[in-house]
Order: C-alpha cells, then structure tokens, then sequence
C-alpha cells in the first residue's frame, strides 16, 4: 500500500487508521461554527514529532480558529482533537500541559515587568524555585530579552513584546508549539532569529506556524498545509506545492552567439518529452521549453537539452529549471476557485 | 482541592494583587473609601454628636460606598483580560477556568479587606471614648467585608460580560444597587402598598440590606452567612458560564 494512500472512509492517511496512536497532534474533520458562519469546515490533519507544519491561508480562513481550537482555548462545534494522545476536549489540562501557544498579536500583561510575567507563566506551569529560575533564565537567553528584563511591558517595543509572549510559549520546553503568526511585526533581522529558533526546536518537538509570509514556509517549514474558507485546498512539503505551479518544470535556456532561432527551436522541439518551446528572444538568444506532462521527472529535460547543447556545439551561457513559485500556487488556489466558485453561484 | 490547583489559584492571585498595586488603582480605591466613610461617619452621621460607644454610623453607609467602589475596583477583572487578548494565554495555561476566576476574585477581595481594615482607627476611636461591645463590632466588619464580596463576585460576572470596562462598571452598579433597594426600607414601605407582606418579604430577602442588618447588630446568623455566600457562588458560577459561552462563540 502506498504511505499516502488515503481511507475512503475517514478521508484519512490509512497510517493514521490503522496506528491510532502515531501523530503528535491530530486533527480530525474539525468544524467551527460562529453562528451560521462556519469558520473551520472540516479540517483534518497530523503533526508528527520532528515536523514543522506551516499554516498558510488568507486572512479569515480559518487559520486561528484552528490554532485556537487545538489549544483548547475554543471548544469546536464538531470533531476531534488529540495533542500528544489526550484528547483535548476531554482531558483538557493534560494536553495544555503539552503546548506552548503563541496566540496572534502575542498578548501578554502590559502592567507586569517581563521577568514578572515569565515567572508568572512559568508557575502556571508548575515550575517553581530552582526549576523556575532555570527555565526563566533559559528561555531569555533564547529570546535574547536580558535588556528589557526589569522593563514594564507596556513600554516595549513590538519586537520585545513578540518576543516575551514567544519566550513565555517555550518556557516549559513544551512537545508541541502552536505559533500564531510568530514572525509578525518583526523587523528582518528578528525574524531570522525566530525563524532558525523555530527551525532548530522543530527537529525535536511538533511545531504548528501560521504565516502570511511564503518564503518564510520554504525556510523552516517540513510540510505546509494551505487552508481557505475552513476547508484544506492543499497539503504537502513547499517542494510538492510548489510543483503544482503553472510554471514548474520549465527550462530557460540562453545560448551566446547568435544560433538561427528557428533551427534551434525546431531541434529542441523535436527533443521526447518537449510540449512547447517558445523562443523568448534572439540576441541574446533565449528559449523558454515547457516539458510535457511527466517530461520533467528529476531535471530530465534540463540534462537532454544539455547533451543536445554539447552535440550541437552551442555556446551555452544559461540553462535553469523554473521549480515554481509558492505564491503563485497559493494565489492560484485560494483566488482561482473563489472565482469559479462565485461564477457558478 | 488538589495541591495544583490551590497553587495555581495562589499564582493567580498573586499576579492580580501586584497588578492593582502596579496600577494606582488599590491606592486610590483605599484613600477615596477612607475618606468618604470618614465624611459619612463623622458629618452626616454626626457620629460625635451621638453620644454613642457605636459603630453604627459608620457601617449603615457601608452599602453605599461599596455601590461605586468596588465595580471600580473589579470592573476590569475580565474585562481588560478581553481586551488585551491575554484572556487567550490565561485560559490555555493548564488551568481549568475555575481556578483562574477564584484566583482574581480572591485578589481583589483581598484589597477589599485591606482598606476595610485600614478602618482600624475608628475601633480603636470609640474604645477611646467609651466601652462599645466589640463582639458587635466584630460582627459588623465580618458583614460589610462579605457585602463587599458579594458585590464584587457581581462585579466578576458583568465583567466577564463585556470588554468595555464601563459597560461592567455600569452593569454592576444597577445590580448591586437593585441588592440594596430590594430591601431598602423606603423601598419596602412603598411595596406594602400593594405587594402582599409575604412578596414583600421574599424581595427584601434578596437584599444585602436585609442580611446586612443582622450582621451590624452583631448577630451572626447561618441564613445571613448563607445569603452571602450562595451571592457570592452564584455569581462566580455564572462568570464560568459567561467566559465559556463567550469563548464558545
């Protein structure tokens, strides 16, 4: 059977069917609704330990909700949530146990200095004396937060105060971490940190990110899930999603000299596994060639038309495989069937 | 109760008693409540003048006072929890919401107790001037501070009702001020008008002036204690229903 192969019954990995147990958080058929308005429409998916998951989605798809739902923070309307196996509906205290939450806009006491609040945070945790200061000590060596520490919150700057509500979720070096947009308001420099931080935990804990930023997904990310209007459009790693753009697998190809276009063109079309080949333009000689469906598999195209290069004896100045925007698949499909939804409404 | 949640609650309140010192809420709550029961003892009970070993003119102004000051001190509660969103953090620690709610309504029946403590003089004033029973002195300070208590469990549910600290603050003052006049003698006189006694005696039941009264003369009577606390339970549980149902959607 193959590992993805999915359960026509539940919608679901079969791994996920037959080995309940296996998968850090669970999310199954997930639903939420706000009144008549379903925010969250069925959502299922599984974060193992190691994985990072990035969130993707428009604004008021339904990512926070999720998030909010996962963290026990809003009971759903309909299906099931299991953090570390404890179901989160039913043995709420053992699963927060498990999760360190990130909520959106990083809300924290503004009349409490920021030592105040990481040792308030981490007495709720059950850290007390010795294992408090510890874990204080450790987590504003991580955020970097020794110069604001004695400083009310409500004087910090937004990147400080990201960074002590972010310090405040990693206090209890917990096994899943849910960050709502951890890299909000955070100037370049900052959200590189926040980012190799994410990168280096997620190689030992479950870590769910939300993000508006893609490139953000292709740098820490191990798989990514794009969710629209409460439902999932798309689950995979960024190099699968990125597949799925209209543009991947195209092989730009530029030649110095000035080679006779047409000919060139015709020898190239003539190559197996070409659909197109559309001369971008002649001094310098450029060519666009989009590979027919399965053309491509592992860089084929790219490695034919290099052998044909060197049969012909063409002056190669450039051959590049296009891999594929992130953006452009996630423009294509949350924007592309919102309008043929709306046509066909 | 547990050991974690006996902690958790101490945690809690601990952050929320150095929140209202942080802030110069506790301050101002404890100067204006000194002051105007001072006023109200000494210029409008005229209590020299009385001739009284008594502290009575002092704690029948009590219900009053506690109408607007403690929605001022519990207003933001919950309130301000919303507003800033840490309501989010609070409640996705591994606490469950009861301990969270007991927590920040013991903090600030703490301040309650505090500046009702800070009254001290005044015993000390008329043990001065006379010999007052003290045993009834006793009985009073213990009334008013679960007066205050029920006031402020009231504060804690309509705080939980709104994130505008204003809309709890004014919701707050008409239900307190309803616990009073359901039993506010001028209030009842004109009921009995045309109310059978025995309605009469049900609405004025529910009246912290009615329990409070007892309490002032020194008696401490179990119904008066119960009055108090199912008040008090009452209102908590139903800030527990608030906070689900408003996080339920």
């Amino acid at each position: 059977m193959h590992p993805k192969a999915v359960c026509p019954h539940w919608g679901l990995p079969w791994s996920w069917v037959l080995f309940p147990s296996l998968g850090m958080i669970k999310v199954r058929n997930l639903k939420k609704h706000f009144g008549s308005k379903a925010a969250v429409n069925g959502v299922s998916f599984s974060v193992e330990k190691g994985e990072v998951l990035g969130f993707l989605g428009p604004n008021g798809a339904g990512k926070s909700t999720t998030m909010r739902m996962i963290t026990g923070f809003i009971p759903p309307t309909d299906g099931d949530i299991s953090v570390g196996g404890f179901n989160v509906q039913e043995d709420p205290l053992a699963a927060k146990r498990l999760i360190g939450y990130l909520p959106e806009n990083a809300p924290a006491y503004s009349d409490m200095t920021v030592a105040g609040f990481l040792g308030f945070a981490a007495e709720l945790r059950g850290l007390f004396g010795e294992a408090k200061r510890k874990a204080v000590h450790r987590v504003i060596e991580m955020c970097f937060l020794e110069p604001v520490l004695h400083q009310s919150i409500e004087t910090l700057s937004k990147g400080y105060k990201h960074r002590t509500c972010f310090a405040q979720s990693i206090l209890h070096d917990p096994e899943v971490l849910i960050l709502d947009e951890p890299t909000d308001g955070l100037d370049p420099n900052q959200k590189h940190e926040v980012r190799t931080l994410i990168r280096a935990m997620g190689e030992k804990k479950a870590i769910i990110f939300s993000t508006h930023i893609l490139e953000e997904v292709e740098a820490v990310c191990s798989r990514a899930i794009i969710i629209d209007r409460g439902v999932v459009v798309a689950n995979g790693t960024p190099a699968e999603l990125k597949r799925r753009s209209g543009k991947a697998g195209i092989v730009t190809l530029r030649l110095s000299g000035h080679p006779a276009a047409a000919a060139v063109a015709a020898r190239i079309n003539a190559l197996p596994g070409v659909q197109k080949c559309a001369v971008l333009s002649e001094t310098p000689f450029a060519v666009a060639v989009t590979p027919c469906k399965e053309g491509n598999a592992d860089g084929a195209l790219a490695r034919s038309l290099s052998e044909m290069a060197k049969r012909e004896a063409w002056e190669l100045e450039e051959l590049h495989t296009e891999e594929g925007r992130l953006d452009e698949v996630f423009h294509s499909i949350t924007l592309g069937d919102k309008t043929t939804q709306e046509v066909s409404q | 109760m547990n050991p974690s949640a006996f902690r958790n609650i101490v945690t809690i309140a601990k952050r929320e008693w150095a929140g209202f010192f942080a802030s110069p809420i506790a301050y101002i709550f404890i100067v204006i409540f000194l002051l105007l029961a001072g006023f109200f003892t000494f210029m409008v009970s005229n209590w020299f003048a009385m001739g009284q070993a008594s502290l009575n003119g002092f704690f029948v102004w009590h219900p009053w006072l506690y109408l607007f000051l403690v929605p001022a001190v519990g207003m933001r509660m919950w309130s301000e929890e919303r507003r800033l969103g840490t309501i989010e953090l609070l409640l996705t620690m591994p606490i469950t919401p009861w301990q969270a709610i007991m927590g920040k309504f013991l903090a600030a029946w703490a301040v309650l107790g505090l500046a009702l403590a800070l009254t001290f003089p005044m015993v000390l004033t008329v043990n001065f001037l006379g010999h007052p029973d003290n045993g009834i002195i006793l009985g009073a300070y213990v009334g008013s501070f679960l007066m205050a208590g029920a006031y402020l469990a009231v504060t804690s549910m309509t705080s939980a009702l709104s994130r505008n600290q204003v809309v709890s603050f004014i919701l707050s003052v008409v239900l307190c001020l309803f616990l009073i006049l359901a039993g506010f003698p001028p209030v009842t006189d004109l009921l009995v008008h045309w109310a059978s006694p025995a309605l009469v005696e049900t609405i004025a039941s529910f009246s912290v002036m009615t329990h409070f009264a007892g309490l002032q003369k020194g008696v401490l009577d179990t119904r008066d204690l119960l009055f108090f606390a199912s008040v008090i339970g009452f209102s908590l549980f139903s800030t527990s229903v608030i906070l689900r149902a408003h996080r339920a959607g």
